[in-house]
């Protein structure tokens, strides 16, 4: 038993695996995607970008364009202009074109978008348009942007006379330097978490359905966030008369998002401006190089991580710097207060009382940018950071990675746990966890076989990651997004034979949300998971919500499904006792009906009491059985788990073998654990990928090279190892059910244990870090620099 | 320009004109308006738009409509019979091989042949075999495993459990 149930298999509560009710139209091809929408009269928008990095616009020819065959209209910046719709905001207030007037600031930026009858017809468009440049020298390297000698990139900002683009601190800075000038050991190490995209196997669009005639808007789209969308598009388009009570955003079935599909991308803006003027649908679908070159790319964060503490072991501090490349503009979705995302939880799991953490944005010539990539707001990038230099300090002081974790772990009894960074951990068991891992994967007989290796002068290591991580974003006092809170909602209406509608503010992309909210409302209503119907991503219908990202569907709206069924249980209870004509402190509750305390036999079920709520419910009491709940949690989640990696690599041509990777998460009470289980075996393979894979390589110039899924590595099923899942269950103190979120553990976690396994493997030739992605080409150049293999 | 072609799709046979560069994929999606077949890149890679021609898994992203031209398609639509699901939905259900359920339907039909011609893989020749293929959001274990429960059905053998290990 993985978690305990206390509901019948025939509700289905939580604990069950029940299978996924979402999975009859996907496996018959009735999934519902943006692309699959056909409207009447709907036209075609393709995009013309921009082959150079940063270069003057000339002129834009559009008369070749305009006699293609099916050409109908070809839109620039200046069009936009005359409506003030050229520049859209950021969710970080920052601001981006939309389409330029004059400048380009990133390779395959928008220049023009063509509107044509088919998609054909649009993309012979998009080849006839002439654009004349006026080619400048790029600002690639971060380090470099900042120089006096770097060109002011934002000239569009008034008086801005550099490229940066915040400073954010936190900690205690003298303390901590003063640790590391006394501490008797300290390590440094420079880490580099490369930038990388979402890649979701559906790229991004929309259909635009502008109704002239009502004046209203319908904009169907890939978001993980459509009533954010909704309140972005009444900012930006109030001025031309559409506010928000004229909009309507459907996020229907989504590819897959990863926080590839939070921002507001200029392709939708320009497909609603262009159904505004000509009164049409208008449909616009990236394709996968569009999708790779110009939308929101992840991390890209320099950092530089200290450690300092005593020669037996103990951590006393860190130190961590980082200057994070964010591109032409801050295109993150971080909650407001927080530019640099949840990074300072990079403190992770271990006991001390000393950090200092500061991070300095720039612009470049790159794409915009810096999502959450299936991470809590650079939670990704902060595990990587302390994870790493953990090892590192222990190499140091040549103690095993394992007992160096013992050693310092935040104990069971410290939760909750105040971080030297400001955070409240909320709870946690990482000792269990770790020694979980250790006994799955059987660790002590992984270090004696390596030592046999090594004699015989094979290449093995062993990897270990115990993060820490936090989600659920947030609670009101400090989380918001353009000023709006980060609570999220549930409305729960029981109709009158049983069966129930749920409708929240968040937005599945794959998670299972039409199975596990279910689950959590027939948890405490006992109604069968299987006659709940859970609808979500219409901003008409749903409750208002901030989406789903950032690990936060189950801490905010699952909490939400739970209290407001909670409220209907309460008002159950009130019904039961009319019913049957006793008190209400005479009733007692199990999963799907009341009974009278000593009387069994007196009972009524769940059903018979919501179809008394519309036939017989009491007087002086309202009529129906709905209940609807905005959560505002008191705190994040804190999830946590231990990862350990066993690698082989070939001392000839240095390809690595994943041999073994086990996986211990704790995500609290767990509500699904086919589908934690399966959340933590895409998010390991979507964390082996930068590990070993994936990074938006640029060169000089600025051009990206590998801008397709022909030379951009996603893994197949080749690459990604067989992987060895378990759990340890620490509840959430202050969430409803316990429960803290999961998607995203995995994809934080697997990085870091997979670079401490490879640099493991390498330490006998003194081979201290290598930044990932560990390919064997940077195997080989590290072996080959200390001399253990030769130059071919 | 326009050439009619005649094709075969899920046992229904169509007559259309098409323009001779339309793709396969988009003769499905939008002429046939069968749109379980997804289209995720466009190198050829993802094979999200595989579908069978002729019984051979192909990605009709790489195959022009016209060379369809008197051939029969099978897509994510034709694979449930008036008896049911195929085995490898019931697969994908059973064992969560599906997230987003965007790859779902090309990792299916590339499955379909793949089973045809080895009946009973081993993990390792499963991951090989859909190696065309990707999936962002499952890792691709309970996919395997997927594969596994149809070959199983197919062959007429006793169904392996669907209980995650979860250790």
């Amino acid at each position: 038993m993985i978690q305990e149930c206390k509901t019948s298999k025939a509700i289905s509560g939580m604990g069950h695996s029940m299978k996924r009710k979402e999975d009859a139209r996907f496996i018959q091809g009735k999934g519902h995607y943006v692309d699959d929408i056909k409207l009447d009269g709907m036209l075609y928008m393709d995009i013309v970008r921009s082959p150079y990095a940063y270069a003057k616009i000339k002129s834009i020819k559009t008369e070749k364009a305009l006699a293609t065959p099916g050409v109908i209209a070809v839109v620039t910046g200046r069009d936009l202009e005359k409506y003030n719709l050229h520049w859209m905001p950021t969710l970080m207030s920052d601001t981006q074109m939309v389409l330029p007037t004059d400048t380009v600031m990133y390779q395959a930026q928008e220049v023009a978008a063509v509107i044509a009858s088919s998609r054909y017809a649009a993309a012979d468009g998009v080849e006839a348009v002439e654009v004349e440049y006026e080619v400048m020298k790029p600002v690639m390297d971060p380090y470099k942007s900042t120089d006096p000698s770097s060109p002011v990139l934002r000239t569009d900002k008034k008086g801005k006379k550099d490229n940066k683009i915040w400073h954010w601190e936190v900690g205690d800075k003298e303390k901590t330097d003063k640790l590391f000038e006394t501490a008797e050991v300290t390590v440094k190490q420079e880490i580099y978490v490369p930038r990388i995209h979402v890649a979701s196997i559906e790229t991004c669009g929309c259909v635009a359905d502008y109704d002239k005639v009502n004046n209203y808007l319908t904009m169907y789209m890939t978001t993980q966030a459509p009533h954010a969308i909704r309140t972005v598009i009444a900012l930006v388009a109030g001025h031309v008369g559409l506010t928000e009570e004229k909009i309507r955003v459907v996020s229907p079935d989504i590819g897959g998002g990863f926080g590839g599909k939070v921002p507001v991308y200029p392709g939708y803006v320009i497909a609603i401006a262009v159904s505004f003027l000509v009164g049409k649908p208008i449909k616009w679908i990236e394709d996968r190089s569009e999708n790779l070159q110009a939308d929101s790319f992840a991390r890209d964060y320099h950092i530089t991580a200290e450690m300092a503490g005593t020669k037996a072991g103990k951590i006393q501090g860190i130190r961590f710097k980082v200057l994070a490349d964010h591109g032409y503009t801050d295109a993150s979705a971080n909650p407001s207060k927080f530019p640099a995302g949840m990074f300072s939880i990079c403190t992770g799991s271990y006991d001390y009382d000393t950090a200092f953490v500061e991070a300095d944005a720039v612009y470049t010539n790159k794409p915009p940018g810096g999502v959450a990539y299936r991470c809590s707001f650079r939670v990704t990038e902060a595990v990587q950071g302390i994870e790493r230099i953990t090892d590192r300090f222990a190499q140091t002081i040549g103690m095993d990675p394992a007992a160096f974790r013992f050693k310092n772990f935040i104990k069971k009894e410290q939760f909750p746990w105040k971080s030297p960074t400001g955070w409240s951990y909320d709870s946690g068991d990482y000792q269990l966890a770790l020694h979980k891992a250790m006994d799955v994967i059987g660790y002590d007989d992984l270090r004696k076989e390596q030592v046999e290796k090594r004699k015989k002068g094979e290449i093995m290591g062993i990897g270990i990651c115990s993060f820490t991580e936090v989600v659920g974003a947030g609670p009101s006092k400090d989380f918001d997004i353009l000023g709006i809170k980060m609570f999220d909602s549930a409305e729960i209406r029981v109709h009158p034979t049983g069966k129930a509608l749920a409708r929240f503010g968040t937005k599945s992309q794959g998670q299972g949300h039409e199975t596990t909210y279910a689950q959590i409302i027939a948890e405490e209503l006992g109604i069968p998971a299987e006659n709940i119907q859970v609808e979500e991503g219409d901003t008409d219908t749903a409750p208002y919500g901030l989406g789903t990202y950032a690990s936060r569907s189950t801490p905010t709206a699952g909490a939400a499904a739970a209290v407001a069924a909670r409220k209907l249980r309460d008002k159950a209870r009130k019904i039961a006792a009319y019913l049957l004509e006793v008190s209400e402190a005479d009733l007692e509750w199990e999963p799907g009906k009341f009974s009278v305390k000593g009387a069994p036999e007196k009972s009524k079920t769940i059903q018979e009491i919501v179809f008394a709520a519309y036939t017989n419910h009491p007087p002086g009491m309202e009529a129906g059985f709905e209940a609807t709940h905005y959560y505002d949690p008191p705190n994040l989640t804190f999830p946590f788990g231990s990862y350990i990696c066993v690698v082989d690599i070939d001392k000839e041509t240095c390809e690595i073998k994943v041999r073994r990777f086990v996986a211990i998460d704790d995500c609290g009470n767990i509500i699904n654990p086919m589908i934690v289980q399966g959340q933590v075996h895409g998010g390991l393979t979507q964390g082996i990928a930068p590990a070993m894979y994936e990074e938006l390589i640029y060169d000089e110039e600025g051009n990206i090279l590998n801008g397709t899924f022909m030379d951009y590595l996603v893994p197949t099923a080749v690459e990604s190892p067989h992987w060895e899942t378990g759990h340890t269950i620490t509840p959430c103190p202050h969430h409803p059910i316990g429960a803290k979120g999961v998607g995203e553990s995995p994809t934080v976690g697997a990085p870091p244990a997979i670079a401490n396994a490879i640099v493991d493997a390498l330490l006998p030739y003194g081979i201290t870090n290598i930044d990932i992605p560990i390919t064997p080409y940077k195997v080989w150049k590290a072996l080959k620099e200390k001399g253990v293999v030769k130059a071919i | 320009m326009e050439k009619e072609i005649t094709v075969t799709l899920n046992g229904e046979e169509k007559t259309l004109t098409v323009e001779p560069r339309l793709l396969l994929v988009h003769l499905i999606r939008e002429n046939l308006n069968q749109t379980g077949t997804h289209i995720g890149c466009d190198t050829s890679n993802c094979g999200a738009c595989t579908v069978l021609l002729d019984g051979k898994s192909v990605k009709s992203c790489t195959i022009l409509a016209v060379q369809a031209n008197g051939k029969k398609i099978t897509t994510v639509e034709g694979l449930a019979t008036a008896e049911g699901l195929h085995p490898l939905q019931e697969g994908f259900k059973e064992n969560h091989a599906l997230h987003c359920g965007f790859c779902t339907p090309g990792m299916m039909m590339r499955a379909v042949e793949l089973l045809e011609k080895n009946p009973n893989p081993t993990e390792e020749e499963i991951r090989w075999g859909i190696s065309g293929n990707l999936c962002r959001c499952t890792g691709y274990n309970n996919i395997v495993l997927a594969v596994q429960y149809a070959g199983a059905k197919m062959r007429g053998e006793k169904l392996p459990s669907t209980e995650p290990i979860f250790v």
